[in-house]
């Protein structure tokens, strides 16, 4: 089971829920999963790049988990140029 | 990748392959191409930071002989198309607008309309005679004036985004974006620190200051087929840009870049290529825009002034133990400024259990801000910076010591979300002990100021080939414009893997027809990114020269090794005679025909960097005149390709940032009209103005790229403004906390103090 953490303030858009535990194999269908229970998240997440055991990535579906991997919800750096 | 790598050509400093061109003055540059028939554009701007257009009269320009061309906000589609690329995405809605705008101007300098005619005066001319009738609106400048009750609006249906404020209308707003990052209990870590030190600090808005205007020639064919030359961060940037805005697809539009004169993130925003090619499309000739050095200022992004209300709370024994913080950043006419990166960065370097961060994007009738080198972070670091300088003196502990005892090293939670990799701030921190210059004795009316800074470091993609020539020297094509020195950094990455002198290797940047997909020129990714690619190349390159080798032996290339330029037999090779390069380039005709290695990439992000500056400053307390006398940078790089481009990426970062703290701002009347768009009144400091800025390599490797390179070109701007505002501080013992530090700020707070 991978842990998705919603640590950067996402925490309205879960009910509150500040990480779940979910098997996927990976990321792009741990984030299925994720939006299937947390639709909310939907437009946040497409300003947000993705972190997979501390490795910040921008494009990230098919960056493979692993039992224990850590993954983090990280806004983009827009760097003046959104 | 190891630390115990051993390099023949890397970490050498050879003269790189443009630096003659470029001392020279051979070297071309965007203003420097013509064509045959060029026509010659210029802009009309707004003389209003705020109002709505009424009507544009162009027809007596359009009926000046000699003229060919005019346009207007009708010629550039509006569109709610976002591009995304890079590290964020472009709003091409907003990025149209701001080419020319539809329906109002938002800043003073905010193009109206554009001419083409068969010479630069006639262009003038003609811009002149364009008649713009406007409703001048009240301008929003400052950011209290934007978050005022009843502010006048600059963007009808723009609404808060992220995280809104609990209680505050998101509709209509001037405010684009919020967000918050927390983590434990805030109130409760500052209830239970023994020291709490909180401020508001103020930068004010500043320009990047590249040397070389914005300019760039378009040709629109007959046929629908465009060329662009230009100055630019990334041509593909520039290319699917304007193939967006301009509603054109992206394999009719070809981008060549010319030699870049400085850009800092300033020129990754389109400002006039789309312009040039609609004016090309209508006049069926090439046409030249080139802006004025006014322009630049008043028109082309500078970077967010903010404002940062900070707090934070420390034990006795210096732990710190909470830390709260609003940022404010402007983002000029449109939504976008760094507040989000500023936020994540502020915090960064150190274990702090407790923090709530909020974040507010808003925008003001200013130009859009552009990146500036790790944009958003030198904000809110100066506060941070500035008070932990305070907690150290509260404490009286020596200021290296109160960061050292709270760094952030591997395996620690960054306020964003992940854990850390392998990070170089405590090598950083302990290469500062141990620098002379932290111990040295200070002179009469001199002060001493330290400061950290942090940036991320970007992956993103990258294309890279590389060829092998008949007489064994090789060609390295990469697609990011080279500002810092990357073309020599990628020619010794294929030295290191081909065993080819770097002198032998000649690197290109390649258009946009001649090379995969780049992602710009920014982010401190070149060296890292499309260095991973160049590597990637090169080893492709090396198998297929050991295969033509096998071929050479008649045995497998599984027998064929290599070492330092040369083929040698392995276990079942027989007995051969190695082969060097290039013996086998001399046979590539009779083995196979050219080798060529080619790699894609889009690595994650760097792996994070950081820095410390240490200032002295000395201060005429009767003028409020103060000058830098000594400055060292120590920056942990993780494997430094070619050191002297390194060392001069931290002393111009440094210099950048010793100008933001000492003397740069922008200055408007109340009219929103700035005051200073221009080298004269825009004070940037000169060679004159600084001492030889001093340089540590700290060298971390970097996991996650071969040599072990991490980005370096925007770390060095981070610590300068809180090093500069501590050691004034030190010299004068008063706290400033708002930026510049110009003489009559200094003088004045002298008086109260």
């Amino acid at each position: 089971m991978a842990t998705i953490y919603f640590s950067s303030g996402l925490a309205p858009y879960t009910g509150g829920v500040e990480s779940l535990a979910v098997d996927a194999a990976r990321v792009g269908d741990l984030l299925r999963i994720v939006l299937e229970r947390f639709p909310a998240l939907r437009e946040p997440l497409e300003i947000m790049a993705i972190a997979v055991d501390g490795e910040i990535h921008q494009h990230a579906d098919y960056i493979p988990l692993t039992s224990g991997s850590e993954v983090h919800l990280v806004p983009r750096i827009a760097g003046g140029h959104r | 990748m190891s630390g115990e790598q051993r390099f023949k050509y890397v970490g050498t400093r050879p003269i790189r392959h443009d630096g003659l061109d470029k001392v020279t003055g051979r070297a071309n540059y965007g203003a420097d191409f013509t064509l045959p028939g060029l026509l010659h554009g210029h802009i009309v701007r707004s003389p209003h930071a705020h109002a709505r257009i009424l009507a544009i009269d162009t027809s007596a320009a359009a009926g000046m002989p000699g003229v060919m061309a005019v346009i207007t906000g009708d010629d550039i589609p509006k569109t709610t198309a976002r591009l995304m690329m890079g590290e964020g995405g472009f709003d091409l809605g907003d990025m149209g607008d701001n080419l020319l705008a539809h329906d109002k101007v938002l800043y003073q300098g905010h193009a109206v309309a554009a001419v083409a005619a068969t010479s630069p005066e006639l262009a003038r001319a003609a811009a002149e005679a364009v008649a713009v009738h406007y409703e001048v609106l009240t301008p929003v400048m400052t950011i209290d004036q934007a978050l005022a009750a009843g502010a006048p609006i600059l963007h009808d249906g723009l609404t808060t985004k992220g995280q809104p404020a609990a209680g505050v209308p998101t509709s209509p707003t001037n405010v684009a974006m919020r967000m918050e990052l927390k983590r434990g209990d805030v109130d409760k870590g500052f209830a239970e620190s023994d020291i709490v030190v909180e401020r508001t600090f103020t930068t004010p808005m500043v320009h990047q200051g590249y040397i070389e205007p914005h300019a760039c020639v378009a040709r629109h064919g007959e046929d629908g087929q465009i060329v662009v030359w230009t100055s630019t961060q990334g041509h593909f940037n520039v290319r699917d840009c304007s193939a967006g805005i301009l509603g054109i697809d992206a394999a009719k539009i070809k981008v060549i870049p010319s030699e870049i004169g400085g850009g800092f993130g300033g020129k990754i925003p389109v400002y006039l290529e789309p312009v040039a090619i609609a004016l090309s499309r209508k006049a069926h000739r090439p046409v030249k825009l080139v802006m004025s050095r006014e322009d630049v200022f008043r028109a082309s992004g500078p970077t967010s002034g903010t404002k940062v209300r900070m707090k934070l709370g420390a034990k006795q024994d210096g732990t710190l133990v909470a830390a709260s913080a609003s940022l404010y950043y402007e983002a000029g006419a449109y939504k976008g400024s760094p507040a989000g990166a500023g936020a994540m960065c502020a915090i960064a370097a150190y274990r702090i259990p407790n923090f709530f961060i909020e974040a507010y994007d808003i925008v003001v009738n200013r130009p859009k801000v552009a990146a500036y080198r790790a944009p958003g972070s030198p904000s809110s670091t100066f506060a941070t910076e500035s008070l932990i300088d305070e907690i150290a003196r509260r404490l009286n502990m020596d200021a290296l010591d109160l960061r050292l005892k709270n760094a952030a090293t591997e395996g620690d939670q960054a306020p964003y979300g992940p854990k850390f990799g392998p990070i170089g701030l405590r090598e950083v921190l302990a290469a500062a002990k141990a620098h002379p210059h932290w111990t040295a004795p200070l002179g009469a009316n001199q002060g001493r100021g330290v400061a950290v800074g942090f940036w991320f470091n970007a992956g993103m993609n990258s294309s890279a080939t590389v060829s092998v020539n008949t007489d064994g020297s090789a060609t390295v094509v990469a697609g990011n414009p080279d500002i810092g020195g990357t073309r020599v950094a990628q020619a010794l990455m294929v030295s290191e893997e081909l065993g080819v002198p770097v002198e032998r290797v000649r690197p290109s940047v390649a258009d946009t027809d001649s090379i995969g997909f780049s992602d710009l020129t920014g982010g401190s990714r070149v060296c890292y990114a499309t260095g991973m690619a160049v590597i990637e190349a090169a080893r492709d390159a090396r198998e297929q020269l050991k295969a033509r080798a096998a071929k050479m032996w008649g045995t497998d290339a599984a027998h064929v090794g290599w070492d330092d330029g040369t083929a040698i037999p392995l276990n079942g090779a027989g007995d051969r005679t190695p082969l060097t390069v290039n013996e086998i380039a001399a046979k590539l005709a009779h083995t196979g025909g050219p080798v060529i290695g080619r790699a894609t990439v889009n690595p994650p992000m760097a792996g994070p960097g950081f820095g410390l500056n240490i200032c002295d400053l000395e201060v005429d307390k009767e003028t409020g005149v103060s000058r830098v006398v000594r400055y060292t940078c120590i920056q942990d790089v993780g494997k430094a390709i070619h050191p002297s481009y390194v060392e001069g990426q931290m002393q111009g970062g440094a210099s950048q940032g010793i100008g933001w703290a000492l003397n740069e701002e922008y200055i408007y009347d109340r009219e929103g009209h700035l005051e200073n768009p221009g080298f004269l009144d825009y004070r940037m400091p000169v060679a004159s103005d600084l001492p030889m800025i001093d340089t540590v390599l700290v060298e971390v490797p970097n996991p996650l790229h071969p040599y072990g390179v991490r980005g370096v070109g925007e770390v060095p701007i981070v610590p300068p403004l809180a090093a500069v505002a501590n050691a004034m501080r030190d010299a004068t013992g008063v706290r400033f906390t708002d930026l510049p530090l110009s003489p009559p700020r200094v003088l004045e707070a002298l008086a109260t103090d």
